[in-house]
Order: structure tokens, then sequence, then C-alpha cells
């Protein structure tokens, strides 16, 4: 049974998925949208962090509840540093990298959950794939908007 | 009988029961003591101050605007007029009015002749579009302007030039009805008739004071009250509106959480079986998603967040739930706040979920708040493609471009359209360069005004604004264009129920003002815009041609005016579309028989991520809805972006007074109406007042991390937490022109955070953090109105009249 080293993978990787998130909400704070929605975002996988370290319990691991995060005083400067070139037109050309960052990374995220939810299947772990059931389709949701606002930004980043 | 509709905005009672004609009462003012036979010519029209769309006559003396009276024959209003409709006229003669462009020379704008000013415009558009493309140009519209012109507008923005930049102000008002429309029914168009008033047993109000906004709607609402057999009426808003005084059961939550209040409200009527199971079944997609979404919310679950009694919350469900023929409407206090679409697409599921659509006294009406709104949306100038065509559909892109004799390829339609928070956004980074306003003043409307005004200043950008009076953001541009408005000119305008009104020319503009129309087409022609044979790309020259070409831009599509013409428009009442050769006499009730606009290869749109706001891919939607059916969608509550704490304990919201329109461009230059409301005021609930010492009148300053308002307090029934400013109060009547200055701050606007709906792209003014100081004591009541949702609850306040020169004709049952 490896399980236990796919939710500690997942663990790992929705807790990046966290890190890019705000990060990117930080470093785009005057992209309204982007900034309030990556927060949102990251609030799902914050509690998918949690629920992953619960179920993990069940399966030998003692995994962090709690996401970790960028220190306030780390993003405060991101923030800051945003406010002060939100008059240039670079931050677009940025605002495309981190998207397609994003992409990646939550689209990587989702083929662990797809992973682990199988192996939940294979070893009749209803709890586990419950968690995935609940889990996965968020962290989809997450790559399509990446995809989705790729696609909204890019015509004007790259024709202007 | 005369009558001072200050002091009652709405009017006498004539009471009547349900499936009973609603009474007519004819209303109609005349200014300087004059009588019927004093009128020259009663010019065919509708009401312009808000969405209602009421007809009405003109009344002409000596070629010029003397009075208003409604017309009995028109399905809307059996003869009745708002407040704003019997003084609001007043407006057009007035003597500030913009009689000739300007153009900024050396820092000043100054008067110049047309040729000079159309020059300027077209110079500086061919110069962005030779250097950079159309992503350089914008355009930024209203929902003031007339169905013929947005058709032209959409037309030279998307077809001609080709830009994705095209919004309207209605994405403040009126996006998230569509949005919500759109979600539900993958198509925008409204699922009621306002004479389902006269049908229903129950009316649900979801953040929709229509006693304010819609008025005459309201008086329709009164007298099914004061009948026999009145319906129940429920309403959800923090304020203790004149709605909530006539409610059987007010639901007020804290602001921003209007998606937990609905989810619990759903769950109930899933709970509890309130549902029409053959009708979700044969009708619907989605339900068991619907009811795993909505499971967890329980009404004691959203009593917590909402902070509204549990009870309370499952009574409003049983209401709902046990209706025969339920209504539903929601404005603002769900289109303007926190997961808008979300909270709005409840309403629709409830109807859906109770299989109340399509029949006499089922309906919903996803409110608009201004007067050609549903024009915006529907002949392209919101960004939407005309006739509800759906932008990721490339047959219907081939279909509009055939329409439009274009290249496919010319018309934008790589992603949704850029709407007006984007548009700043490119402003602010530099990409849009040319923005052309017409009949808005987002120098007071929009949310965080210092940025906006920084946005709007800046030297690089080109700012073209079109309007009737100098307004705040006139104040800003490089070019003013002088419009003429309602009354001046003539079109065609579409109220929330799909009724088409036509409003004839009574008088001349004033002085140089030419129509919005014809300064269209001017500039169109000046541009050179072409079709793809080398000919004119605007094919007319003046509105009814527009209206020709309109309609068959629309054919076949759900907002089908083929079978309208301006000589069937003339002499009677407003007729309802889809109006087509099958159906001449127009259509009352859409979706009859659970027959929606939802098929994959027809609708308009297929919908959102809920809370991120991604676009679902025609695949996805073409799995889930292949026969077109009504789609059961739902979000989870997300906590608001800005929460109270320490330093900013309230939450503030915006919204609107009775007697006032917008940014008072109109409003405040007709006497009544100003003295009704001539000032900025805050509303604040007594226990807060009281843990404060604060008492009426009491002046204070309301802070934001965004700015502050200074501005008299008016004890009032709002919830405890919660501030409440108007947001019509700008600066173009103060000795600063288009900005506060010193302490002189009033636009509640400089307060607002910038923050929208995913989903609908709505900017949200309905929760901020803020606090609030005392400057000064009171000298007196603060200047709000006594009639309405801010109503004293404190103090010797003096009621609202008025007086003399207010009082307007009314005549029960028959002619004026």
């Amino acid at each position: 049974m490896k399980l236990d080293m796919a939710i500690e993978e997942l663990h790992r990787s929705e807790n990046h998925l966290v890190t890019v998130l705000t990060s990117m909400s930080d470093k785009h704070k005057t992209d309204h949208e982007v900034f309030h929605v990556c927060r949102d975002m990251a609030g799902w996988s914050r509690t998918h962090v949690a629920e992953l370290a619960r179920r993990g319990r069940d399966f030998g691991l003692d995994l962090d509840a709690e996401a970790s995060e960028d220190p306030g005083v780390l993003a405060a400067v991101k923030q800051r540093a945003a406010e002060l070139t939100g008059r240039r037109a670079t931050p677009g050309l940025l605002l495309l990298a981190d998207l397609r960052h994003l992409y990646r990374e939550a689209a990587g995220t989702s083929v662990d959950w797809e992973l682990l939810a199988q192996g939940a299947q294979g070893a009749k772990e209803r709890e586990l794939l419950d968690v995935a059931e609940r889990c996965h389709p968020q962290t989809l949701r997450v790559a399509r908007w990446a995809n989705s606002h790729l696609k909204v930004t890019s015509p004007q980043v790259l024709a202007s | 009988m005369r009558i001072d509709r200050i002091a009652e905005p709405w009017g006498t009672r004539t009471p009547y029961g349900p499936g009973e004609q609603w009474p007519t009462r004819v209303d109609s003012y005349l200014a300087d003591g004059l009588t019927a036979d004093d009128v020259d010519r009663w010019v065919q029209s509708a009401t312009i101050l808000h969405s209602n769309g009421d007809g009405l006559d003109i009344a002409v003396k000596d070629d010029r605007i003397v009075g208003v009276r409604g017309r009995e024959v028109d399905r809307v209003n059996h003869g009745r007029l708002g407040p704003k409709d019997l003084y609001g006229w007043q407006a057009n003669n007035s003597p500030d009015r913009l009689t000739r462009p300007l153009i900024r020379r050396d820092g000043e704008l100054i008067e110049c002749d047309w040729d000079t000013a159309m020059e300027a415009v077209v110079g500086r558009a061919r110069e962005l579009l030779d250097e950079q493309g159309p992503s350089a140009i914008s355009f930024y519209t209203t929902g003031q302007l007339f169905l013929e012109e947005y058709y032209t507008l959409g037309l030279i923005a998307h077809g001609g030039i080709g830009t994705n930049h095209v919004d309207g102000n209605t994405r403040l008002c009126t996006a998230t009805a569509a949005a919500a429309l759109k979600e539900t029914f993958a198509c925008d168009g409204q699922p009621g008739s306002y004479t389902d008033i006269d049908h229903c047993d129950v009316i649900a109000l979801y953040g929709h004071n229509m006693a304010e906004t819609q008025t005459v709607l309201w008086t329709r609402v009164l007298d099914r009250l004061a009948g026999p057999n009145p319906p129940q009426v429920v309403c959800v808003d923090p304020r203790e509106t004149p709605v909530a005084r006539a409610a059987t059961v007010h639901l007020a939550p804290r602001p921003g959480t209007n998606v937990m209040l609905m989810n619990a409200l759903v769950h109930e009527l899933i709970a509890h079986g309130w549902i029409d199971r053959d009708y979700v079944g044969a009708h619907s997609v989605g339900f068991d998603e619907l009811e795993k979404q909505t499971r967890a919310y329980t009404p004691e679950v959203a009593a917590e967040v909402c902070d509204v009694p549990a009870d309370r919350i499952r009574e409003a469900a049983r209401i709902i739930g046990s209706a025969e023929r339920l209504l539903s409407t929601a404005l603002q206090g769900f289109y303007q706040s926190h997961q808008a679409t979300a909270a709005a697409v409840q309403i629709n599921n409830i109807h859906v979920l109770r299989g109340m659509l399509g029949k006499p006294g089922c309906g919903i009406l996803q409110m608009n708040g201004q007067p050609t709104a549903q024009n915006t949306r529907e002949a392209g100038a919101d960004g939407d493609l005309p006739a509800f065509r759906n932008w990721s559909n490339d047959s219907h892109i081939a279909d509009l471009a055939q329409v439009w004799n274009v290249d496919p390829m010319q018309i934008p339609h790589y992603s949704p359209p850029t709407h007006i928070m984007q548009q700043l956004r490119y402003v602010e980074e530099g990409s849009i360069r040319f923005m052309y306003v017409t009949a808005t003043n987002p120098a007071v409307s929009l949310p965080e005004l210092a940025r906006i005004r920084s946005l709007l200043s800046q030297d690089r950008l080109f700012l073209v604004v079109q309007d009737i009076f100098l307004s705040e953001t006139a104040q800003l541009a490089d070019v003013v264009l002088p419009a003429a408005t309602w009354g001046e000119k003539t079109g065609t305008f579409t109220n929330v129920d799909r009724t088409v009104h036509l409003s004839e020319k009574a008088v001349e503009p004033p002085g140089e003002a030419r129509s919005d129309l014809d300064i269209l087409i001017d500039f169109a022609h000046r541009l050179g815009l072409e079709d793809k044979d080398g000919a004119p790309l605007v094919k007319w020259s003046d509105p009814e041609g527009a209206f020709e070409g309109w309609k068959e831009c629309s054919r076949g599509r759900p907002c089908d005016y083929t079978g309208l013409s301006y000589d069937k428009l003339r002499g009677g009442s407003g007729i309802q579309w889809p109006c087509t050769d099958e159906h001449p006499d127009g259509t009352e009730r859409i979706y009859v028989d659970g027959r929606f606009w939802a098929q994959p290869d027809y609708c308009e749109s297929y919908g959102r991520d809920m809370v991120t706001g991604a676009p679902v891919e025609e695949t996805e939607y073409k799995a889930l809805n292949p026969t077109g059916r009504a789609v059961l969608k739902a979000a989870e509550y997300v906590p608001p972006h800005e929460l109270p704490d320490q330093d900013f304990p309230f939450q503030l919201i915006t919204g609107r007074t009775l007697y006032h329109f917008h940014t008072r461009t109109k409003t405040a230059r007709a006497p009544q109406l100003h003295r009704a409301a001539p000032e900025v005021w805050v509303e604040m609930s007594a226990s807060d007042a009281a843990d404060r010492g604060f008492v009426e009148g009491d002046l204070l300053e309301v802070t934001t991390p965004r700015g502050r308002v200074r501005a008299k307090v008016r004890i009032s029934g709002i919830r405890p937490g919660v501030l409440f400013l108007p947001f019509h109060y700008g600066y173009w009547d103060t000795a600063h022109g288009s900005a506060p200055e010193g302490d002189d701050v009033r636009a509640a606007n400089e307060l607002t955070l910038t923050d929208w709906d995913p989903v609908s792209k709505q900017p949200i003014f309905k929760t901020a953090a803020a606090q609030v100081q005392r400057i000064a004591t009171s000298t007196g009541p603060a200047p709000a109105p006594t009639t309405t949702g801010s109503a004293p609850v404190s103090g010797q306040v003096p009621p609202t009249t008025g007086g003399d020169d207010a009082l307007a004709h009314e005549h029960v049952g028959g002619h004026a």
C-alpha cells in the first residue's frame, strides 16, 4: 500500500499551490480580479491541505493541517511592488508567465488527485475517495481559470 | 385631483384583486400653471429616468417641453408616472446644457465648431489605429441612449474598428441580471411580465427596493396589497425600505452574505419537497449537483453567517415554497454585492425547482436600473454581440459578419468583451489610449474615485465625452461633444419586461447639440469605416433606418423585432418582444412549457464558473445540456473580500433614493427633486448611534482605506453594523467642479473598493469596511427624505414635501 506516499505528495503540491496562488495574488495586486480570485482559490487549496492532513492520520502520516504561507512582510513587499509598477506595461507579460506557471502547477496537482482517487478506489478506501471527489474538482477549476484568464489577457498584452 | 407627488411618491391607491385588470390612473404635470388646453401638441414617448418603461406623452408649447402625461393605453403603467418622470423633464430646458463642442487647448476646454472637434477625435483614433491597432481604442456607453444608437455603436466598434473593448455602464447596473439569466437559461431575456403582479400570490423581492427604483411598478404592488386577496411579500434587504415595511417577512442579512442566505432558502425548498419533481426532471439539468451543493446550508448555518433568525429564514422558505404563483424580482442589493451572480442565479433556481415559469403570475424579473439597459445588452453595446449571439460560437460570428457584410475575422470573438473595470486596467497600464464615453459619468459612478480620476486625467489617454451637461467626467475630457437627449431625438427603447416603446422627437436640441446617432454616424464616415465591398459600413442615416437594420440583425434570434415597426409602435401601447410575423402582437410570456433558448447551437452563452468566472467551454456545455434545458447551478459561499475589523468596524453599502437618478445630472436640475434630497447623508442604526452618542443630523466623517466622505447622519431603520451612503452626489454643483477639495468630500465612491463579481464583472458597491467619527454636532436633521428607505426613526424631522410647484394632476379611471 503506497497511498500514504500519494497523500504526502498531494499534501506537498496543494501546499505549493497555496503559495503559488497567494504569491501571484500579491504580485498582481493592481490586477484586481487576479488579486481576489487567486485568494479565493487559495482558500480551496488550504481546505485541501487540511483535509489531507486529517485523512493522512489514518495512514500513519503526521502532516501539517495549516498551509505554509508567505510571511506577511514578504506579501506586503510584493503588493507594494505591484502598485509601484501598476502604471507600466511589463506586468502584463509577467502576468502571462505567472498564469502559465499556475496552469501547470494546478494541472500537475490535478493529476496527483487523479492518482489518489484511483488508488483509493483500488484499496476501497471510501473516505479517502470522498476527499478526492470533493477536492479534485476545485483544483481542476483553478487550472481552467488559469487557462481562461490566459485567453482573456493575452490578446491585449501581445497585440499592443 | 391635485396631489404633491414629492410627499406622496406613489399617489392614490386604486385597489384591485388577483386576476383583475389594474385600474387606470392618469398622472400629469404641466409647468407654470399651464393646463392641457394650453398645450400645442403631445408627443409620444416613455419614461427615461428608471427602467420601468412607462408610456408617456410629452407636452410641447411654443416648441418647448412644458410637461408630461402618462399614457392610459400603455400596458406598463396604465397612465401612471413616478416623481422623477413628472418633474425630471425640466432638466432638458436647463440653461447650462452643452450647446457647442469643446476641445482642450493649453489645458482648458474651449468652445469650437463640430469640424474641429470631430477631426480631433477621428485624427487621434486614426493615428492610434495605425500605430497600435484596435486594442488602443475603447468605448464606454450607457443604459440611456436609444436602441438605434447602441446598435450603430456596436457595429462601429466591433464590425468597423474591430475592438473588443466595448462596454456600457450597464456593467454597474444590470450586468448581473444578464449573467444570471445566461447561467440558468443560457440566454439573456426576462422570463417575466409586469402583469405577473396582477396574478401572483407571493412576491419575493431580493435586494430590490422597488418602491424607490421603479415607483410605478411598486404602485401596482401597493394596489394589489390594498385589494382583496393580496399577495404575501418576502423582502431581503439590510435597510428598512418601504418594501421591507410592506413585507410579510423581512430578512436583513449582513452585507456580502446573500449566497449563504439563498443557499439556505433552496436547501429548505428541497428538504421539504416544495419542488415540482416532474418539471425539474423534464426541463432541467443539474438537480443532483444543486442538492449536493446546498445540503450543508441549513437555516442555522445561514442564521449564524447572515445574522438573520433561523425561524425567519424558514418562514420565508415556507411562503416561497407554498406559493401557487410566485413572482421574484432582484436588483442592486444582489447585483452590486459580493458573489452577485451566484446569489441571483439561486432566484432562477427557485423558479425552475418550483416549475414556476411561463405562466401568469409565475415570473422572474432580474431587473434593470436604467431605461434602455435592455437595449445596451441586446443590441451589442455592452460588449455582448447583437441579438444575443454567442461570441464563442463561430457560426454566430459568421452569421453576424454576413448581416454586417464584414470579414468574420474583423469581429473580435477570441475572448469575452473587455468590461469597463478591465478597460480601466488597460488604461492604467497604458495600452488603451483612446476612450470614447457616451452619456455616462464614470468619474462619479465607478468605485474608488481617486483612482478613476487619476486614470482618466492621464495625458496619454485621449478621452472623448459625449453628454448633455459638463459632467465631472466631461471636465476631464480632451473633446466634449454636446448631445441631444430624450425628447429631442427619435428612437426606441425596451424595458425590463421586454416592452418596446417608441420615443419621438418633440423639440429641437439646444444650440448645436446633435443626436448621439448623428454623431456616431459622422464619426464612422469620417473614419472611413467600410464593409468588405468598400461601401460605407453604417448604411443608415436616420433612426428608422437603424431600426430596420437592427430588425434584420435580430431575425430568428430570441429578441426578434422583425414584427415591429415605428408605425406599429405609434398610437397605442408598447409591445413586448419577440414580435414576429407569427406573433404580430408580441409575446407576453417566454419559456412556456419549459421551452428555452438554451440549445448549444442557439444559446447566447455556455455559462461560467460561479466562483472563478472562467467561461465554460463549448464541449463541456454540450455534454452537460445537449437538449437545451434550464441549468440548475449553485456556488459555495465565499466570505467577502473586505471584512470589518477593529479599525473599520462598519460595513458600508451605497445605494439610491427615490428622487434622484445616477449622478443627478438631470434630477438635481429639477427643483422639486433637488429639494427633496439636496445633499448627501449617511444612514446609521439607532443602536449604533446610541453607542456613540450620535444624534440625528450630526456631521460625520466616514472613512475607508480608500478615502473619506463627510455627511450628516440620518438615524434610520438600517441593520446595526451597516452604514448607507447614497451614491448620487458628485461635484459638478460644488465650487470645485470635478473633484473634492479640502473637507468638501461627498461622493460615496471615494470609499468603495475595486472588486467585482468574477462572473458578471459587476463592481461591488456593498461591502466596504468603514469607520466613522463625528466632526460637528447637529444643527438640524440630515437632508434625507422621510418618505423612503431613509425615513427617520428618531428626532424631530419634518416630513418631505414638495410644495406648491410639486402639485401634479391625478385622474383615477381615465383621461387627465
